[in-house]
C-alpha cells in the first residue's frame, strides 16, 4: 500500500512537472531559488542575484583541483570578459564546515573578483542537479540555463567564451 | 503512511493550483555506476558474487520561487564496493514538498539543514561515500525581519535504505535555532564597519529506555550558543555546544556531559589570505539512536580540523577523522600570492599556501569520581582542557608558479604524524607513523584544446621496532618500515577541450612483495597479489587506466584497474571512490 502510494506520488509529480513544460513557450531550465550566504554573511537569492547581464556560476571548493585551475584560468581573463560582456561570475563554494574557513583565505589570496557563495550543507548543489565538482553553468538575464559543463580541462574556458558571445550577440 | 498519504495530497494541490507564479524551474540529475570487480586482497577488494554491480540514482526538483517539491528514485542492484550495507534495492529514496516566501518557508518530507557550524544539528547526503542521514518529517523556518530567522526541525531521520524503503532510525529529533544579524536591526546600522550576528540552538532527541540493567535518559538534550563578527577584513566566529548525560554504545554507556566548541578566525586582503582554528570536543557522538555506531544517525557533524588533500598518496593512505569520543585541535593556514618583483616570483606571480594542523587527547581526570560510585560519571575534564599526547599533525606547504602561457608548476611537501592505535588508519600500521610526501606536479598546454598534466608523488615512511620470525623459526627484534613502507605515484593525464580526457596512473608500493606480506603479516593470511599489471615488476602496483567523454553536462567515463578508496582528482572533476578492482563505468547528467 505504502509503495503505490509512493509510486503515485512519484508518477503525478513527474507528469505535473512535464506538463508544464508543454504549455510555455519559456525554458523550464532555470536557476532554482535558494538562500546562500556571502563571505560577508550577507543573504543572497540564487533566483535573483541582481545583475543586469549574463552570469556564469561555478561549483567549486578548496579540496579540488580543477575547479582551481578552472578559476584562476578564468581570473586573468576575467576583466576582459567584463568589458566585453557585461558577464559576472558567481563562485559556489561547496566546502563544507570542515574547510569553509579556507574560503575567504583562499579567494583573497589567489585575488579572486568574483561573487563567492557558500553553500555549506550543499542545498544549492543540490538543487541545480550538480554530481561532481567543477560544473559551470551560463545564465542568460533571464535567469535561464543556456550552457553548462562538467570538468575543466584547459582550454574549456574559451567554449565557455564563445557561448557567452553567442549569447550577448543574440540579445542585441 | 500518514505522511506519504499528506504529500500526496498536498502535490496535488500544488501542481494543480499555484504551479504558474514565478517562472518555474526543473532541475535534477542521474548518477549510474556500473562496476565488473576481481577479487584483490591486497586492497581488500572482493569480487561479488554477482561479479556486477549497479548503483543508480536520479533527482527531479521542481521550484518556482514559491512552491518546491523534490524527488529521488535510487537503485541499488546491489550496490557498488565500499558503500554500506544500509543501501540497498530499488524505490523512492528522498521526496520533499515545500512553499516559501519572503516570511516563511515550510518543507514536510525528507529534510536536508544544518544549525550554525553543524555541531548540534546537521542532516545531509554525500551520495559518493553512501551517506544520508535526512530528517524525515518537517521544518519551519519563519524571517520576522530584521535580520531574524527562526528554524523548527521535527522528525524521524533516515537511517537505511532496504528493499527499497526509507528505513528510520528509532529516535524522535526535535530542533530549535535561532539566529539574529545584528545590523539588520536598523537601516543606519547596516553599513558599519562591524557586522555580528548571533545565534542559538536547542536539539533533542527522544528514544525509549529499552534496558533493564541502567536507567537511560530518554530525552537527550543537546544547546548553545554561536557569535560571528566581521571587521573590515577581520573575522571571528566561534560556537558552543553543550549536551546532556547520553549513555550510548560510542560512549560505553557513561553519565557524563559533552561539550564542542569551535573558533575560528581570519584575515585577507587581495593577495594574502590567513586562518587559524580551534576546536575542543569531548563525549560529543550524538545520534538518534543511542546504540548505533560507524556513521549511522548522526545528528550533529564535527569536521576534522584539518586540511583536505587532493593527492592520492596523501589523500587515500592516511586521513584523519575527528573523534567524537574527545579531541583537541587546531589549525593554521596562510595563501600569499607574490606578485610585485617580476624577476624573482615571475610574470605571473607565485603563489605560496602553508598549513599545519594538530589534534591531541583530551586531558582527563579519572581519579576525581568513585568508580563505585552509581552516577556513571567516569572522569572529569574541561574545554580546551588537553594532554600532550599527540592523535594527529601535518604540516605542509605548496608553491605555485606559472612560468609561461603553456607552462605551470606546483611543488608540494607534506609531513604527516598519526597516532595509528587512537584511530586505526593503516591496518598494518604500529604506533605513531610518520610520512614524508614530496609532489611535484606539473601542467602543460600544447595548444588550445590539447594539454598535459604530470604528478609525481614519493611517500617516504618511519621505521618501527617488531618482531621478525627468520627462517629458524628465530624471533629477533628488527628495525622496519612501518605499516606497508614507501610508495610512489605517477600519473598522467592528456586532456582534449572539450570532449575528452585520457589518464594512465600508477601507485606502486616500493616494498618488494615478499618484505611487504612476510613484515607486515600479509603472508600469514595466505595473500597473494593477484595483479595482472606489473605482478612481475619490484613492488606491488596499482595501474588504473580511465578514458572519459564529456558533452555539456553530460559525461561519460571507464576505468580500469586498481584502486584505492580515497579523494580521486582526474580527468577534470574530484569524487570520493571506494577500493576497487577491476572495471567502472559510470554516466552522470544533469538537466
Amino acid at each position: 500500500m505504502k509503495k503505490l502510494l509512493n509510486l503515485t506520488f512519484a508518477i503525478l509529480f513527474v507528469s505535473s512537472v512535464f506538463a508544464q513544460g508543454d504549455e510555455g513557450h519559456k525554458s523550464l531550465h532555470k536557476v532554482p531559488s535558494v538562500k546562500l550566504l556571502d563571505m560577508d554573511g550577507n543573504e543572497v537569492n540564487t533566483a535573483d542575484l541582481g545583475f543586469e547581464g549574463p552570469v556564469i556560476i561555478s561549483f567549486w571548493a578548496t579540496w579540488c583541483s580543477p575547479c582551481k585551475r578552472e578559476l584562476n584560468t578564468i581570473q586573468d581573463l576575467y576583466v576582459d570578459w567584463q568589458e566585453e560582456t557585461g558577464v559576472n561570475l558567481v563562485a559556489v563554494s561547496i566546502d563544507d564546515e570542515r574547510t569553509k574557513n579556507s574560503v575567504p583565505m583562499y579567494v583573497d589570496g589567489k585575488g579572486w573578483e568574483y561573487l563567492v557563495l557558500m553553500d555549506t550543507n550543499s542545498d544549492f548543489k543540490r538543487a541545480m542537479g550538480v554530481n561532481n565538482v567543477p560544473h559551470t553553468f551560463l545564465i542568460d538575464k533571464d535567469g535561464n540555463i543556456v550552457y553548462s559543463h562538467n570538468n575543466y580541462a584547459p582550454g574549456d574556458e574559451e567554449l565557455l567564451y564563445e557561448h557567452l558571445l553567442e549569447l550577448v550577440n543574440k540579445n542585441k | 503512511m500518514k505522511t506519504t498519504f499528506n504529500a500526496f495530497l498536498a502535490s496535488v494541490l500544488t501542481f494543480g493550483t499555484f504551479a504558474q507564479q514565478n517562472g518555474p524551474a526543473i532541475n535534477g540529475n542521474i548518477e549510474t555506476t556500473f562496476q565488473y570487480l576481481n577479487d584483490d586482497p591486497v586492497i581488500e577488494a572482493t569480487q561479488p558474487p554477482q561479479k556486477g554491480l549497479l548503483n543508480s540514482y536520479m533527482n527531479v526538483f521542481y521550484n518556482d520561487g514559491k512552491f518546491k517539491a523534490g524527488l529521488r528514485m535510487e537503485s541499488y542492484l546491489p550496490r557498488i564496493q565500499g558503500y554500506p550495507s544500509t543501501f540497498d534495492g530499488t524505490g523512492l529514496g528522498m521526496r520533499y514538498i515545500g512553499y516559501q516566501n519572503d516570511f516563511v518557508d515550510v518543507t514536510v518530507g525528507s529534510i536536508y539543514e544544518q544549525f550554525g557550524n553543524g555541531l548540534a544539528f546537521r542532516t545531509y547526503e554525500n551520495r559518493a561515500l553512501g551517506y544520508d542521514n535526512f530528517l524525515d518529517g518537517a521544518r519551519v523556518i519563519i524571517k520576522p525581519g530584521k535580520g531574524l530567522k527562526i528554524k523548527g526541525v521535527y522528525g524521524y531521520q533516515r537511517q537505511a535504505f532496504l528493499e527499497g524503503q526509507i528505513v528510520h532510525g528509532k529516535g524522535l529529533v526535535r530542533g530549535l535555532d535561532a539566529e539574529w544579524n545584528i545590523n539588520s536591526f536598523k537601516d543606519s546600522w547596516k553599513d558599519k564597519k562591524l557586522n555580528v550576528t548571533i545565534g542559538a540552538s536547542f536539539v533533542s532527541k527522544y528514544q525509549k529506555d529499552d534496558r533493564e540493567d541502567l536507567v537511560l535518559p530518554e530525552n537527550v538534550g543537546a544547546y548553545g550558543g554561536r557569535i560571528a563578527m566581521r571587521y573590515k577584513k577581520f573575522t571571528l566566529n566561534g560556537e558552543y555546544i553543550f549536551k546532556g548525560q547520553d549513555p550510548s554504545f560510542d560512549n560505553q554507556e557513561i553519565y557524563n556531559t559533552g561539550h564542542a566548541a569551535v573558533i575560528n578566525f581570519g584575515y585577507s586582503q587581495k593577495g594574502l589570505g590567513i586562518m587559524l582554528a580551534a576546536k575542543s570536543v569531548d563525549n560529543m557522538s550524538f545520534r538518534s539512536d543511542r546504540d548505533e555506531k560507524l556513521q549511522n544517525l548522526l545528528i550533529n557533524y564535527l569536521p576534522a580540523m584539518n586540511k583536505v588533500h587532493s593527492y592520492n598518496l596523501v589523500a587515500s593512505l592516511y586521513p584523519w577523522a575527528t573523534q567524537p569520543v574527545g579531541e583537541i585541535a587546531f589549525q593554521g593556514e596562510i595563501v600569499y600570492t607574490a606578485k610585485k618583483n617580476k624577476k624573482l616570483f615571475g610574470k605571473y606571480g607565485t603563489t605560496f599556501n602553508a598549513n599545519i594542523s594538530t589534534a591531541y587527547r583530551p586531558n582527563r581526570d579519572y581519579s576525581v569520581y568513585n568508580p563505585l560510585d552509581s552516577n556513571g560519571i567516569a572522569y572529569r575534564t574541561g574545554v580546551f582542557d588537553m594532554s600532550d599526547s599527540l592523535y594527529w599533525r601535518d604540516v605542509n606547504f605548496n608553491i605555485y608558479r606559472k612560468l609561461n602561457k603553456a607552462l605551470n608548476i606546483r611543488v608540494s611537501y607534506f609531513n604527516i604524524t598519526m597516532n595509528n592505535d587512537v584511530n586505526k588508519v593503516a591496518a598494518y600500521g604500529k604506533g605513531y607513523i610518520n610520512a614524508n610526501v614530496g609532489v611535484l606536479e606539473v601542467g602543460y598546454k600544447i595548444n588550445k584544446k590539447h594539454s598535459l598534466r604530470g604528478e609525481f608523488q614519493a611517500l617516504f615512511i618511519n621505521k618501527v621496532d617488531e618482531h621478525v620470525v627468520d627462517v629458524n623459526g628465530d624471533t629477533t627484534m628488527q628495525r622496519v618500515l612501518n605499516d606497508r613502507g614507501n610508495w610512489i605515484t605517477g600519473l598522467i593525464e592528456y586532456n582534449v577541450s572539450p570532449h575528452w580526457f585520457f589518464s594512465v596512473m600508477d601507485q606502486i608500493n616500493l616494498e618488494s612483495q615478499a618484505s611487504v606480506y612476510s613484515v607486515n603479516h600479509i603472508k600469514e593470511e595466505g595473500v597473494k597479489d593477484t595483479d595482472i599489471f606489473g605482478a612481475n615488476l619490484p613492488g606491488v602496483h596499482h595501474f588504473y587506466f580511465s578514458v572519459g567523454y564529456i558533452r555539456e553536462s553530460t559525461r561519460i567515463s571507464i576505468g580500469y584497474g586498481r584502486q584505492r578508496a580515497g579523494l580521486f582528482c582526474v580527468g577534470g572533476i574530484c569524487r570520493t571512490v571506494p577500493a576497487s578492482n577491476g572495471l567502472t563505468l559510470s554516466f552522470t547528467q544533469s538537466f
